[in-house]
């Protein structure tokens, strides 16, 4: 089952390109990897697919529905959630809260919450120590993680994450692509946003490469490992001037 | 120290009402960086729609029919909380993506907008209107000052109300939402909270806050004008930056402090300078302390 479909994105700021023509799909239970250099696409592409910004052409799909207009907060309550750039936690708020809150839009009433709360912390012991501290107070690593709790908590069908690595040190690296492997070990299917290829690819198992807005290169994750039109779409090299 | 005593007393009753009115220029202010200008004037039109009501079902004037007050005071709450609304739909919503200065243009324009509307509907008008409930005169003394029943039941009923908005803001999800959508509108959205829902559902609680402070002071003060929520829009407008704009209990403090200095200041130099020392207070705040009593304390900000 295809749990994400786009055909031909076409995402505009203005008249600045954010991407263009993008198809790409990711099957139900897979970690896919949407790779790519600073200002490629990648973060547009996300919010395209949740909804915060709106596609100029092409279609998004959801378990084979038409998302449409369909507003963003809505687009949770299906089972699609969204980590963004910069996790952008709740930082006046407790971390209590803050996981609360990510089971807003799905899990309606006060037991279904405890619930599900119970679960999470289940899943990530390290969010249960600081439990009434203000999140603002946390460590990047610590945001990080409660970043990704925060969306568990909406028990999705859909976890899309953006470039989670981004400013921690290795060892919360790790410790963050653990929680990612977990939560597709659940049965979560996981879009994954790097700039760190060969992270990505190890748990990915496949990716597609954007470069100034378009998909240059896509498979399996194997293929990619060694394939020298990646590096180049890093480098900034088009794929014209190759060979 | 009795008339200081006296002047405290005074002032809290009247902090009651300005902490009313501030509560919800706060609560706007804190989810959209807005400063609701029209807010004094939800609280003016309240007046004219509730003397209007019990003109209808008082038969007479009347003393203290405080159960058909409470119940007229109630429908009130929920029209004004609901003209907030519209005025949050039809206004500012459409202008969300509008530079802020652009939004308090607006603000100013729908209150102009609300002043000449009552000035110029039937049986409204510009003459100061005698309010159809009073407050009896019986009470209790405390120090040399005579307090009326009225006045007490107006500081606990002010009170309650901003003790439940502090639990619902503090305590429930929807309070949570409030302040996520606060902090990160973007993020909030991504939590699946309805972003507009819950703007409204704040303009619809600052609206009927200021609803009940204008239905107590029809009843306390016994008369009504157009041009009323000026006045005291300015003052809780003063009172919301004195306590820490954006910030829930600083509303209530920021009344109260101006409600005791007011009733001090004009205790000194006359009911004329009450403005004055409203805006001196405001002056002097913003010079030693720019983000207000509890402007930094940025927990509880909303
Ligand atoms: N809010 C915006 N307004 C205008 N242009 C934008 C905006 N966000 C992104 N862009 C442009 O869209 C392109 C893609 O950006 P982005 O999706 O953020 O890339 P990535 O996440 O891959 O680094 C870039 O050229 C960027 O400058
Ligand atoms: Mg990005």
């Amino acid at each position: 089952m295809r749990a994400l479909e786009l055909n031909g994105v076409s995402v505009y700021y203005g008249a600045v390109r954010g991407v263009e023509d993008v198809d790409l799909y990711v099957d139900e239970g897979e970690i896919v990897a949407l790779l790519g250099a600073n200002g490629a696409g990648k973060s547009t592409l996300l919010k395209a697919i949740s909804g915060i910004i709106h596609p100029r052409h092409g279609s998004i799909a959801f378990f084979g529905d038409n998302f449409g207009k369909l507003s963003a907060h809505r687009r949770v309550i299906q089972g699609l959630v969204h980590v963004p750039e910069g996790r952008r936690i709740f930082t006046t708020l407790t971390i209590g809260e803050n996981l609360e809150l990510g089971a807003y839009g799905t899990q309606r009433n006060r037991t279904e919450r405890a619930r599900r709360l119970n679960e999470v912390l289940g899943l990530f012991p390290l969010l249960q120590q600081h439990f009434q501290r203000l999140a603002g107070t946390l460590s990047g690593g610590e945001q990080q993680v409660l970043a990704i709790g925060r969306a568990m908590m909406s028990n999705p069908r859909v976890l899309m994450i953006d470039e989670p690595s981004l400013g921690l040190d290795p060892q919360k690296v790790d410790i963050v692509y653990d929680m990612l492997e977990e939560v597709a070990k659940l049965g979560t299917t996981v879009l994954l946003v790097e700039q760190n290829v060969s992270l990505a690819l190890e748990i990915a198992s496949r990716a597609y490469v954007l470069q100034q807005g378009s998909v240059v290169l896509s498979g399996p994750s194997a293929s990619l490992v060694d394939d020298s039109r990646l590096s180049d779409a890093y480098l900034g090299k088009s794929a014209d001037d190759h060979d | 120290m009795s008339l200081l005593l006296n002047e405290i007393g005074n002032g809290i009753f009247l902090g009651a009402f300005f902490g009313l009115v501030a509560l919800g220029y706060s609560m706007v202010y804190g989810i959209l960086r807005l400063i609701n200008f029209a807010h004094g004037d939800f609280y003016m039109v309240a007046a004219f729609v509730s003397y209007t009501i019990l003109g209808a079902v008082l038969v007479g004037h009347s003393h203290g029919q405080w159960f058909t007050v409470l119940w007229v005071g109630v429908v009130v709450m929920v029209i004004t909380g609901g003209l907030a609304m519209l005025a949050n739909q039809f206004v500012y919503r459409p202008m969300r993506r509008a530079a802020i200065l652009s939004l308090m243009i607006a603000a100013i324009g729908l209150s102009q907008v609300l002043e000449n509307g009552v000035l110029v509907t039937p049986q409204w008008g510009a003459t100061y209107l005698v309010y159809p409930v009073t407050t009896p005169p019986s009470g209790f003394n405390l120090g040399s000052n005579h307090y009326t029943w009225g006045q007490l039941i107006i500081v606990l009923i002010s009170g309650l109300l901003a003790l439940g908005v502090y639990f619902l803001v503090g305590r429930t999800l929807l309070g949570k939402a409030m302040r996520a959508v606060s902090e990160d509108r973007i993020a909030a959205v991504l939590m699946g909270i309805n972003v507009d829902l819950v703007i409204a559902i704040v303009f619809f609680i600052g609206g009927a806050l200021a609803g009940a402070a204008a239905v107590m002071t029809g009843v306390y003060y016994g008369q009504i004008n157009y041009l009323m929520g000026f006045t005291v829009g300015l003052e809780a407008f003063t009172a919301a930056v004195l306590g820490g704009i954006g910030n829930i209990g600083g509303a209530v403090l920021g009344g109260l402090i101006l409600g005791i200095v007011q009733s001090i200041g004009t205790g000194i130099f006359g009911a004329e300078w009450a403005i004055v020392v409203a805006f001196g207070a405001l002056v002097l705040m913003l010079w030693f302390r720019p983000t207000g009593l509890l402007g930094e304390r940025v927990a509880r900000r909303m």
